[in-house]
């Protein structure tokens, strides 16, 4: 088993793809390898100008709720989504997109940021990637 | 052999730990990196990290005001 974490980010939700983040950017600061495979939900954040567009998965209210939760946030100095995303390719992580999610939902590639992709793929590769991690994740 | 200061007084999770990790990946061999922050898990978590990576741990040093400091030699 290799020292890697492998996580698959299905869900679109702010504080997921936070959740997200911070453990691949978590894991990279372990010293592990780690990948992000971005699908459904997950990948609509991977969209030019979509990484802080999630609503809060619960209690949104309409952006209200999250809102309130931006706000709280920025007093407690949390990173914003964008430098987490930069400080994960920075140390080295990977971030992998579905290329049927992009099928499905009409995105072409140059809807996306090519600048955080490493790769557009499928299953192939994300099960690649998890047959020797020591920690998977469906988020 | 450089030193290499990290300034995380005041972030949260994760950046101390991102910080750091950036900065490792930065130095050379034998170089030094000094971290000071204030978020507590951190100071217990950048160990950790430097134990994982086989790095050596030089010291830690705890202030009064909340903010500690790690020492940590590539």
């Amino acid at each position: 088993m290799a020292n890697k974490a492998a996580i698959i980010v299905h869900s679109g939700d702010m504080d997921k793809l936070y959740s997200a983040l911070i453990l691949g950017n978590g894991a990279l600061a372990m010293g592990m390898e780690a990948s992000l495979f971005f699908t459904f939900w997950g990948l609509q954040r991977l969209k030019r100008g979509g990484v802080e567009k999630g609503p809060l998965s619960k209690m949104n209210m309409l952006g209200f709720g999250k809102w309130m939760v931006k706000r709280k946030m920025k007093q407690a100095k949390v990173a914003s989504l964008e430098k987490l995303m930069q400080d994960f390719k920075e140390l080295g992580g990977k971030i992998l997109a579905c290329d049927m999610t992009m099928d499905i939902m009409g995105v072409k590639r140059e809807d996306l940021r090519d600048d955080l992709i490493s790769d557009y793929c499928g299953v192939g590769t994300y099960m690649d990637e998890a047959k020797d991690s020591t920690v998977t994740l469906f988020i | 052999m450089a030193e290499i200061k990290v300034d995380c007084i005041g972030e949260t999770c994760p950046v101390p730990l991102v910080e750091t990790r950036k900065a490792l990946r930065k130095a050379e061999e034998g170089d030094i990196v000094e971290v000071t922050g204030t978020h507590p898990s951190s100071k217990k978590e950048i160990p950790l990290a430097v134990k994982a990576m086989g790095l050596e741990l030089l010291d830690i040093e705890e202030g009064t005001d909340g903010v500690w400091k790690i020492r940590i030699r590539r």
